[in-house]
């Protein structure tokens, strides 16, 4: 097999007027683009010539039909020169660097001489910044000179004018314009290696060249036209510019033959000018864009290259790709996190190229026989001729039994095969990983909620989009490098981003707390879920009946020799801290030769983004795999914990004794109060300022504090004693599963001050929020306090406020995507090529050095301990522990 | 002990012991500082639990394999790994600018808008602010302390006076306010001696009644007055130009001694050149937010260690974990040709060696342009040029550059013959 070409460079330049006629088939002369029949004229814009792009079409340069013709050039002799208004500048600058008489460039000899060298030694040695640099540094000092070194013709100071006009002011017979033959006569003087030193490339961009004297016409197939419904054909924009230009250079030609007055021919040359300069820029300030009949602006040719939507951005570096699908997602705790769930429909469309061996005819042979439409079977056998035989259409039973080895058959997706799972947007590489395929019923992509977070997807309507690779290479790079399993320890920070959330969370803790005793039943319900084979361990308590803990099946499941010791999420409430083993509250987690002793999981022991925890040290001391098994059983156990427990959360779970809600009116009462006072201390004008503060906004600053932080605090406080950790929310909260204290608190008791942009609620009428209050009330209630919870209901004008409150934070998260999103980008932009060498330094891709050892250590933070190349406590932890 | 799972060894060791066996077998294989650390760590294990030398042969087995399982792998896009961590967590910033940074007097922009304002290196920052550590001996007093401050805090006309009288006809009168002059630490010749540099007229000071008049040489125009008020207003006796408002600050840190009570300034404004030298200053501890600032003074290794500081510091207000090592990656990239060149496209994105690359970034048309009219060439060097070519990327496995010689396997295959 010959090795695929490959593009080493892409080299720039400008087109010469020859180089433009040798593309050309033909020259466009007629601003008629169809005759009478609907047939396009010979000369015009859509010249037969310029490619075959109707079907059937052929084309009379290289008879090929529209699939294979690439479309060929042809050019417009134009009739006087007009300037390429994207190379104005760099026309200002040649003029103005160079003599207007003798056309070298305003440097003496030797100085030249040597610049010149200077410039051939960076181009042998390829350093572009200095290269850059020299030539800036003779640009400016050629410019400043006013008398000519080689011939001493006085220099005229060059005016240019938006967008494309030059002026010479010479001196006493004052302002000149140099009209674009002018201009090209000056540029075609200027000698090859004056052109290299003002940075410049003599062979393939003479400075003359960028005044344009004969104008390259694109073939069809890069402007093609359109048919409407109505059977009217729609030309391109650019089609319509070259009409134009067309137009125009006739009518000038015409009147330059016929020798009209020169102030014709100069308008009549501006106007070409004007067409040409659109043609290629429809956006240049100071002169008006050229507009359909309709008004609509016209596409010029930068306008197709530029933004996000052009050729770069939009179509060059955005591949569209074949093989993919895009559904709703849904979740199914009972499939691997390394799986996914693809719809059978799906399944069926989506294929994979197997070459057919001696190994595996008969499989693919029964693929075959089932055909498109029953899975498992095939869409395509590839022939080695490389003709493709659709199995729609033939009959298959002649096909399978035709099958052999060296033909390729493109079967349907079957379990174990791999695709590409992604969801936008891709902030990082996790966005995008291999999952393993598990053919399903159903219309949906179904997958394990604990890989949610480095996707950072919900089921809420979310949608995903699933790739399958095609190529034995793609297929193994990702499977080795993408896998779920590979991925759970994240780059950013080098911990575990996979792991327990939510009711995982609650499961475990629920499980593994001292209250737990399960019976034999409970125990073979539990285990099994996990795919447990083992025998049972022997029960904790034999009498009366036999009972197992929760956390002796954990153990089940940790290596025998796994030492650990760590504070539970539990420990973090000061009420439930412990300082040793010798816990009450169970929030101390010990785990000694593979046996949890003691503590009670939760989020710092399994949970997600919890570097350090147990999750992370399995993944990190036993393997991926065995980490990806413990995810996958251990974790699928929590679940059904939690469901046999009943995990639930009704009113009754955040209601408090009439009482303390009492209790609790009085508090707010009191608050209230104080903040009243601090309200006429205002008005008597006592009010302290705080240094750097107006009283004003002290006053304010002062009244958030006391409705909300401080309030809270005290009505939780005063509330807390009514929960305790049999009830939900609290479980929640203290295990880290999901919300905190304070929801809780604003549940039960109130949810206190609403701000917008960290102010009380102030907007809406002159001096109130609402019509309800009087004007220039200072007072909690008219300005977004909202002195009940969810429990007991928001009044009408609460209601109002929360939403207000609620409100912000939707309109700063959209404000934000946009901000971070380009950011970014340009992260991206500018940090992409650098890669690790062979050598442990990080490079530019021109080998230029940027670290000499990546990190100062050469540490990769993804296959680091949180951080730290070893992490040395731990690894005496995991030796020593069970002893300690 | 119950001598259980692989407890073969029963003798416990000495510490010359663990140290010799330490030495010996890690000393060359990890980094100092990490071999020091573990020393320590080992050391404190071995006093508090006693080691048996199977015991110290599995961390030492367990240390070697993690280092080495944790070297970065050859052709790793740490680039564009260090972009993302960064850029995904930024998505979870909170937008609100304002934010106290440990004082409650000023605000300091942080969050996204200030890592935005970091990476676009501007040339200075929207709430610039500094962080002054002074010499022990000031450090450790609060009046040696107030010193320092009010050398550097500006204090102007305006907050030393009560009453300031302006007349067309008999000039100008001010009545200072002792208090306020007293805890500035103004002298009636100091404020004297700025009003000179207003070139006003004569100035009259009186001691006694704490008044200045100034006694202008002609009338004062009439349209002048307020020009003349506020300038007399806003005219700075003392402190350091740039700076407005100085805060002292109590800290308690943490020192071989044991801990002690420090105390800090916090600035407003930046001007690092010249709180270096104000008397009482440790100028090796002396911050500001300011990069530019930073590099101009002290150079480009002491810009790079700022960025990170400042992103640092930025990630963390946020509660978000980062790795370091994509933040240096950054602030090198950002400083590595010699001056702070901003991420975007007067900077870093849009000086890359690739034509294609730079106008697919920004500025299309443009970069285009001048590609042509120097007859560049794109040797394709990086990641977004060989995508837009549809080749493979010259990162990861698509580093991998395998030569086979093709003549090879036929050799091969006809010998096996």
């Amino acid at each position: 097999m010959s090795s695929p070409m490959k593009i080493k460079a892409v080299k720039f330049g400008i087109l010469s007027p020859d180089e433009i006629r040798k593309l050309s088939v033909t020259t466009i002369f007629s601003s008629e683009v169809y005759d009478n029949d609907g047939l396009p004229v010979d000369g015009g814009a859509m010249d037969r010539r310029l490619g075959a792009l109707e079907p059937g079409e052929k084309c009379p340069v290289c008879g090929n039909t529209r699939e294979n013709c690439p479309g060929h050039f042809a050019h417009i002799e134009l009739a006087k020169p007009v300037i390429h208004v994207n190379f104005v500048k760099h026309i200002l600058t040649y003029i103005k660097t160079t003599c207007r008489n003798c056309g070298r460039i305003l440097l003496n000899q030797e100085e030249a001489q040597r610049y010149l060298e200077l410039l051939s030694r960076l181009e042998k040695l390829d350093i572009k910044p200095l290269k850059k640099r020299l030539v800036e540094y003779v640009r400016r000092k050629a410019s400043k000179t006013s008398t000519c070194p080689h011939c001493s013709a006085k220099q005229y100071k060059v005016r240019f004018e938006k967008p494309y006009v030059f002026y010479e002011d010479r001196e006493e017979a004052g302002l000149v314009r140099l009209n674009p033959s002018d201009v090209r006569k000056r540029l075609e003087k200027i000698l090859d290696d004056d052109v290299r030193l003002l940075g410049g490339d003599p062979k393939d961009a003479r400075p003359e060249w960028m005044v344009l004297t004969v104008l390259i016409v694109p073939p069809k197939t890069v402007r093609p036209s359109i048919l409407l419904e109505t059977g009217i054909r729609s030309e391109d924009d650019l089609t319509h510019k070259l009409v134009d230009i067309v137009k125009i250079n006739n009518r000038l030609r015409e009147h330059v033959d016929s020798g009209a007055p020169n102030a014709i021919i100069e308008e009549e040359w501006d106007l070409l000018q004007y067409h040409a300069a659109t043609y290629f820029d429809n956006e240049i300030p100071g002169i008006a864009p050229a507009k359909h009949r309709s008004g609509k602006v016209l596409k010029g040719l930068a306008q197709r290259l530029k933004g996000k939507e052009g050729r770069f951005r939009g179509s060059l570096s955005g591949k569209r790709v074949d093989f993919s699908a895009r559904t709703v997602i849904s979740p199914d705790p009972n499939l691997s996190i390394n799986e996914v769930g693809v719809p059978i429909d799906i399944a069926k469309v989506l294929t994979i190229p197997e070459k057919v061996t001696s190994w595996n005819v008969d499989e693919l042979r029964k693929f075959v026989l089932n055909g498109p439409d029953k899975w498992p079977g095939a869409n395509y056998i590839v022939r080695p001729d490389g003709k493709r035989i659709d199995l729609r259409f033939v009959d298959r039973k002649a096909a399978a039994e035709s099958l052999a080895p060296g033909m390729i058959v493109e079967r349907h997706l079957i379990d174990g095969d791999i695709a590409l799972f992604n969801r936008q947007p891709s902030l990082h590489r996790i966005s995008v990983m291999a999952h393993i395929i598990r053919v399903l019923l159903g219309k949906t992509f179904r997958l394990n909620l604990l890989v949610c977070p480095p996707y950072n997807a919900d089921f809420d309507g979310d949608e995903m989009n699933l790739h399958i690779p095609q190529s034995p290479e793609a297929i193994a790079e990702a499977r080795v490098l993408m896998l779920v399993e590979k991925n759970v320890l994240t780059p950013r920070y080098g911990g575990p981003i996979i792991g327990g959330l939510q009711d995982y969370v609650s499961g475990a803790y629920l499980l593994t707390s001292k209250s737990t005793i399960l019976t034999r039943e409970d125990v073979i319900d539990l285990l099994g879920v996990t795919g447990y084979r083992g025998p049972l361990p022997e029960p904790a308590i034999l009498k009366p009946r036999h009972y197992w803990t929760g956390k002796q099946l954990i153990s089940l499941f940790l290596p025998m020799d796994f030492n650990y010791r760590r504070r539970a999420t539990l420990g973090k409430a000061a009420a439930l801290a412990c300082i040793d083993e010798d816990c009450p509250h169970d929030s101390i987690v010990i785990v000694k030769r593979g046996v949890l002793l003691e503590g009670v999981l939760d989020k710092a022991s399994i949970g997600r983004e919890e570097p350090e925890s147990m999750l992370h040290w399995i993944i990190k001391e036993y393997g991926e795999d065995v980490g990806r098994k413990f995810m996958d059983n251990v974790y699928r156990m929590f679940l059904r914990y939690a469901e046999k427990h009943g995990l639930t959360l009704s009113y009754s779970h955040i209601e408090v004794p009439f009482e303390v809600l009492v209790n609790v009116k009085k508090i707010i009462d009191s608050k209230k109060r104080e903040v009243l006072e601090l309200i006429e201390k205002y008005k008597r004008g006592e009010l302290e300022p705080k240094p750097g503060r107006t009283v004003e906004e002290t006053l304010e600053e002062e009244i958030i504090d006391l409705l909300s932080k401080r309030l809270l605090d005290e009505v939780a406080e005063a509330i807390t004693p009514y929960f305790d950790l049999r009830n939900p929310v609290i479980i929640m909260a203290r295990t880290g599963a999901r919300g905190n204290p304070v929801n809780l608190t604003q549940m039960a008791a109130l949810l206190g001050q609403q701000t917008v942009r960290g102010r009380r609620i102030v907007r809406g009428y002159s001096g109130r929020s609402l019509p309800h209050f009087k004007q220039w009330d200072l007072g909690p209630e008219c300005r977004g306090f909202i002195e009940h919870g969810f429990a007991e209901g928001l009044i009408p004008l609460e209601v109002f406020f929360h939403a207000a409150g609620g409100r912000e934070g939707l309109v700063d998260t959209a404000v934000r995507t946009s901000q971070s999103g380009y950011m970014q980008r340009r992260l991206i932009n500018a940090l992409q090529d650098l890669r690790v060498e062979y050598d442990g330094s990080v490079r530019m891709p021109t080998g230029e050095i940027v670290q000499f050892i990546y990190g100062e250590d050469g540490v990769d933070p993804m296959k680091s301990d949180h951080g730290r190349a070893v992490n040395i406590t731990r690894v005496i932890e995991k030796v020593i522990g069970w002893r300690t | 002990m119950d001598g259980g799972l692989n407890m073969a060894a029963d003798k416990l060791m000495s510490e010359a012991e663990v140290e010799e066996y330490l030495r010996k077998s890690l000393a060359n294989r990890v980094s100092q500082t990490m071999y020091r650390e573990i020393l320590n760590e080992v050391l404190k294990t071995w006093r508090k639990h006693g080691l048996y030398i199977d015991e110290l042969r599995a961390i030492v087995d367990e240390v070697v394999k993690r280092y080495e399982g944790s070297i970065v792998e050859p052709g790793e896009p740490v680039g564009t790994v260090a972009a993302q961590s960064i850029g995904e967590p930024s998505t979870q910033m909170t937008l609100r600018t304002f934010h106290y940074a440990g004082v409650k007097e000023f605000n300091v922009t942080l969050g996204l808008p200030r890592l935005i304002e970091i990476v676009d290196a501007r040339k200075k920052p929207s709430t610039p602010y500094m962080e002054i550590h002074l010499v022990e001996e000031y450090s450790s007093s609060e009046d040696k302390a107030r010193e320092v401050q009010r050398a550097i805090e500006t204090t102007t006309v305006e907050n030393v006076i009560k009453k300031l009288d302006i007349d067309p006809f008999t000039g100008v009168t001010i009545v200072l306010d002792r208090e306020m002059m007293s805890d500035k630490g103004v002298a009636i010749n100091d404020v004297s001696k700025a009003l000179e540099k207003l070139k006003l007229g004569e100035i009259l000071a009186d001691e006694a009644k704490s008044t200045i008049s100034i006694i202008p040489k002609g009338l004062i125009d009439f349209s002048k007055l307020e020009k003349v008020r506020r300038s007399i207003l806003s005219l700075r006796i003392k402190g350091v130009k740039g700076i407005r408002k100085v805060i002292i600050q109590r800290r308690t840190v943490q020192r071989e001694s044991g801990e002690i009570e420090e105390y800090v300034l916090i600035a407003e404004g930046s001007n690092l050149e010249d709180v270096m030298s104000v008397e009482g200053v440790d100028y090796r501890r002396v911050f500001t937010n300011n990069i530019r600032e930073v590099e101009e003074i002290l150079g480009i290794e002491a810009a790079r260690n700022a960025i990170i500081r400042e992103i640092v510091s930025v990630l963390e207000d946020q509660g978000l974990d980062v790795d370091i090592r994509h933040v240096m990656l950054v602030a090198d990239v950002m400083t590595w040709s010699g001056s702070v060149k901003q991420i975007g496209r007067h900077g870093v994105a849009g000086e890359k060696s690739s034509v294609l690359a730079k106008s697919a970034f920004e500025m299309t048309v443009q970069k285009l342009v001048e590609a042509a009219l120097g007859g560049e060439v794109d040797s394709l060097p990086g990641v977004a040029e060989n995508v837009i070519v549809g080749q493979i990327i010259p990162v990861g496995t698509g580093m991998v550059e395998l030569y086979i010689k093709p003549g090879l396997r036929e050799e091969r295959d006809e010998s096996s013959q």
